[in-house]
C-alpha cells in the first residue's frame, strides 16, 4: 500500500470551557495515503472544518496523536511547522481570504513571499499557476474585480503555487454556483489524477463527496457509520458519471 | 518571507487606508515640527552665549572685586567702618595690597587691575565729538571683531577697538577703512581741566551681549589714567573696581574651586564668566527645556494615534493575519510587518515635521536677523544641526516602534484559526 501521509489517532477537541464548554471532536481516528482523494462529510456543525484545521496543523488537539510521514506533529518546531504548512500543504478555505486591493498575481504568490521566494521566480511560478487556472489575463487586476468562479480558481492557484503534496479544501464549491463549482471539481480531481496531489475535501455536498476515493463521515464529533452514506452511494456514482 | 519584502509590503500597507494614516502622520508632524523648532532655538541661543562666553575670556580668567560683606550674625544692617574706601556708588574698591594678595594665590598667572576710565569724547577728523564708553575688559580678554586686529598691550602705541556703530558717526565709510587712522579721545582730571589723547583704531568690535563699549590697550589706560589722576585731592580713595586674575593653563574646575576659596579668605570674589552667565543659560536652558517636554508630551499623544491607527488595521486584517499564518508565515515577521509599518509612519511624520520646521525656521531666523535681532551680530535664533535633526528623528521613530509594539504583538500572537473565523 501507498505510504501514510496524514494519521489521526483518537483525537478530541472542545471549545470554551466550563457550561459554555462544547465538544466538537470527541475521539476520530482517521488515515490519509499519498495520492488518494478523501471526502471529509457531514452535517453543518458536525466538526468537518475542526477536523480538517487538526489535520493541516492550523490548530492542537486536545487529545489524541496527529502524525505527518509518520513524526508527531506535538514534536515538531515551529518553524518547522511553519515550513510544512508552507511547502506540502495547500489551502481552500470555506471563504475565498483573498486580499481585495492587491493584484490577482500578488495573491496568488502570497505562500511564495512567505517562503521568501525573490520577487523574479514569484512571478514566473505565479504567472505558470494562473494559465494553468486559465486566468493569466487578470493577473495584474485587482482580486476584488474577479467573479465567484475565478476567485475559486484564483484561490486553487495560490493553493497549488508552492507545489503541494496535499491540497486541503473546505466547501470549495459552497459559494458556487453548480456549473461553475462542477468546473472547480474537475480542476481539483484533475490535479489528483496527474500531478498525484493528496486532497483533503470537507463537504456537504454528497454528489462531490462521492467522486471521492474514500467518503469521511462525521457526526456530532463522532465517525458516523456509513448506512446513511450508503443510500447515497449509487446516486453519488450516477451524478459523477453524468458530470 | 525576506526582509526586503517585510519592508515594501509594511510600506504599502501604510498607505491602504490613506486618510487615517494622513492623520496619524498629521500628529505626528506636529509634535516632530515643535520639537525641531524648540531644540533649534535653544541650540541657537546656547551657541551664541558660548560664543559670547569665549569673546570674553571663557574661564580662563576670573573677575575678581571686593566681596560684599557677610551680613553678620542677626541679619542687622552692617556696621559702618570709615575706613573702608568705596566708590561714589558706595562698592568697595580693590587695594593696591589686595592686587598683590591676588597675584599670591597658587594657581593665578597674572593679575591686571581693570581701571574705569570715562574719557569726555572721541572725535575722528574733525567730524564731531561722541560720547564714549569703555570697556574695562577689552585689552584683557579676547574680543569679536568685525575688522582688524586684537589690541596689543605694550606696543608703544596708543590702539583702541571701535565699537561697530561708532564707524559711521566718526565719519568712516567702512569698518575697514577704520583700520589704522589716528582718532582722539578727551578725559578730564580732578580739576575739570580737560586732556586730549591721540589713539589708532587698531579694530572694529561686534556689538556683543556682555563686551560693550570701546575697548583700549594698556598703553592708552596707563595714559589717560595718569591724565584723570592729576590733581587728585588726597581724600579721594583709590584703588580698582576690579582685577581680572588669568588663570594658570591647564586649571582644572576642582582647582578653580580652590583659587575661589582662597580669594573668599582674602575677602574677595573672584568669579568666572560662566558664574556670571550661567545663571542666564540655566534660564534659558529651563525654558528651552519646557518647551521641548510639550513637543514630547506632543509626540507622546501622536504615539497613541499610532497604536489605535495599527489597532484599526490589525483588526480589519485579521483574516489577512489569518491566512499569512496559515500558510506558514511566522509571529515574529507578522510582528517585524507591523512594527516596519509603525516606524515608517513615524519616519514619514518625523521627516515632514523636520523638513518644514527647517524650511520656516530658516526663514523666519533670517527675517529676524536681519530685523529685530540686528542689534546681536553673530546670533542665529534657529540653528539646525544635522545631528540634531537626526536624533529627533531618530526619537520619533523610537515612539513609533514602542508605540507599534502593542498592535503588532496583538497580530503576531493571533492563532490562524480564530483569525480565519472572524466575522
Ligand atoms: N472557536 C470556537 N468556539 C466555540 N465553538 C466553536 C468554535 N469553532 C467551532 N465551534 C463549534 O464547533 C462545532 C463544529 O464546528 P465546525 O466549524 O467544525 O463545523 P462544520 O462541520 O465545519 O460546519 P459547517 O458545515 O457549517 O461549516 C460547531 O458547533 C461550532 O459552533
Ligand atoms: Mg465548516
Amino acid at each position: 500500500m501507498t505510504e501514510l501521509i496524514l494519521q489521526a489517532t483518537d483525537i478530541g477537541k472542545s471549545y470554551g470551557h466550563g457550561d459554555g464548554r462544547f465538544d466538537a471532536l470527541k475521539g476520530v481516528s482517521l488515515d490519509v495515503r499519498r495520492g488518494e482523494s478523501v471526502a471529509i462529510v457531514g452535517k453543518s456543525g458536525s466538526g468537518k472544518s475542526t477536523l480538517m484545521h487538526l489535520l493541516a496543523l492550523l490548530d492542537e488537539p486536545d487529545r489524541g496523536t496527529i502524525r505527518v510521514g509518520g513524526v508527531d506533529a506535538q514534536q515538531l518546531k515551529p518553524r518547522a511547522l511553519n515550513k510544512l504548512r508552507n511547502k506540502d500543504f495547500g489551502f481552500v478555505f470555506q471563504q475565498f481570504f483573498l486580499t481585495p486591493n492587491a493584484t490577482v498575481l500578488d495573491n496568488v504568490t502570497l505562500p511564495l513571499m512567505i517562503a521568501g521566494v525573490g520577487p523574479r521566480e514569484r512571478k514566473a511560478r505565479g504567472m505558470a499557476v494562473l494559465e494553468q487556472m486559465e486566468l493569466a489575463d487578470k493577473a495584474k487586476n485587482k482580486a476584488t474585480n474577479l467573479s465567484g468562479g475565478q476567485k475559486q480558481r484564483a484561490v486553487i492557484a495560490r493553493a497549488l503555487v508552492n507545489n503541494p503534496s496535499v491540497i486541503f479544501a473546505d466547501e470549495p464549491t459552497g459559494n458556487l454556483d453548480s456549473a461553475t463549482g462542477a468546473v472547480v471539481e474537475d480542476i481539483l480531481f484533475e490535479l489528483n489524477k496527474t500531478q498525484g496531489i493528496t486532497l483533503i475535501i470537507v463537504t456537504h455536498d454528497r454528489e462531490l463527496a462521492a467522486r471521492c476515493d474514500r467518503q469521511f463521515f462525521i457526526k456530532d464529533g463522532l465517525e458516523a457509520v456509513p448506512d446513511a452514506a450508503a443510500s447515497v452511494a449509487p446516486a453519488n456514482s450516477a451524478a459523477g458519471a453524468n458530470a | 518571507m525576506n526582509p526586503l519584502d517585510v519592508l515594501k509590503s509594511a510600506v504599502s500597507n501604510t498607505f491602504r487606508n490613506k486618510v487615517r494614516t494622513l492623520l496619524t502622520v498629521i500628529a505626528i508632524f506636529i509634535g516632530a515640527f515643535t520639537l525641531t523648532i524648540t531644540s533649534a532655538i535653544g541650540a541657537g541661543v546656547s551657541s551664541y552665549i558660548d560664543a559670547q562666553i569665549s569673546s570674553i575670556g571663557g574661564d580662563s580668567m576670573l573677575t575678581v572685586s571686593s566681596a560684599p560683606d557677610a551680613a553678620p550674625a542677626g541679619d542687622g544692617p552692617t556696621p559702618y567702618d570709615p575706613d573702608k574706601q568705596a566708590t561714589a556708588s558706595g562698592m568697595s574698591l580693590l587695594s593696591e595690597d589686595d592686587v598683590t594678595a591676588i597675584a599670591a594665590v597658587d594657581g593665578i598667572a597674572d593679575v591686571q587691575p581693570a581701571v574705569m576710565l570715562s574719557p569726555d569724547f572721541i572725535e575722528f577728523d574733525g567730524n564731531g565729538k561722541f560720547e564714549i564708553a569703555v570697556n574695562p575688559m577689552a585689552g584683557i580678554a579676547t574680543i569679536d571683531l568685525a575688522a582688524g586686529a586684537q589690541l596689543e598691550n605694550g606696543a608703544g602705541q596708543n590702539q583702541i577697538l571701535l565699537p561697530a556703530s561708532y564707524v559711521d558717526g566718526l565719519g568712516f565709510a567702512d569698518a575697514e577703512s577704520a583700520i589704522g587712522q589716528p582718532v582722539t579721545l578727551a578725559i578730564s582730571d580732578y580739576e575739570g581741566t580737560q586732556h586730549t589723547v591721540e589713539a589708532v583704531v587698531q579694530g572694529v568690535q561686534n556689538d556683543s551681549l556682555f563686551a560693550s563699549g570701546a575697548g583700549l590697550n594698556a598703553d592708552l589706560r596707563d595714559e589717560l589714567d595718569a591724565l584723570k589722576q592729576t590733581a587728585k585731592p588726597a581724600a579721594v580713595p583709590s584703588g580698582y573696581v576690579m582685577a581680572i586674575a588669568f588663570l594658570a593653563d591647564g586649571t582644572t574646575p576642582a582647582q578653580l574651586d580652590d583659587i575661589q576659596a582662597a580669594l573668599t579668605e582674602q575677602g574677595l570674589l573672584g568669579m568666572t564668566v560662566t558664574d556670571q552667565i550661567g545663571a542666564i543659560q540655566d534660564v534659558i536652558n529651563g525654558i528651552i527645556g519646557v518647551l521641548n517636554a510639550f513637543a514630547v508630551i506632543a509626540l507622546i499623544a501622536a504615539g497613541f494615534g499610532i497604536i489605535n491607527t495599527l489597532l484599526m488595521s490589525v483588526q480589519e486584517r485579521t483574516r489577512e493575519i489569518g491566512l499569512m499564518k496559515a500558510m506558514g508565515m511566522g509571529g515574529g515577521k507578522i510582528f517585524a510587518l507591523f512594527s516596519f509599518e509603525a516606524i515608517f509612519i513615524g519616519l514619514l511624520g518625523s521627516a515632514l515635521g523636520a523638513a518644514v520646521a527647517i524650511g520656516l525656521g530658516s526663514g523666519l531666523s533670517s527675517a529676524l536677523s536681519a530685523t529685530v535681532l540686528s542689534g546681536l551680530p553673530g546670533l542665529t535664533i534657529m540653528l539646525f544641526t544635522p545631528a540634531s535633526i537626526a536624533t529627533i528623528i531618530g526619537i520619533v521613530m523610537a515612539i513609533a516602534f514602542l508605540a507599534g509594539t502593542l498592535p503588532a504583538r496583538r497580530a503576531a500572537k493571533q492563532n490562524p484559526i480564530d483569525a480565519l473565523r472572524y466575522e
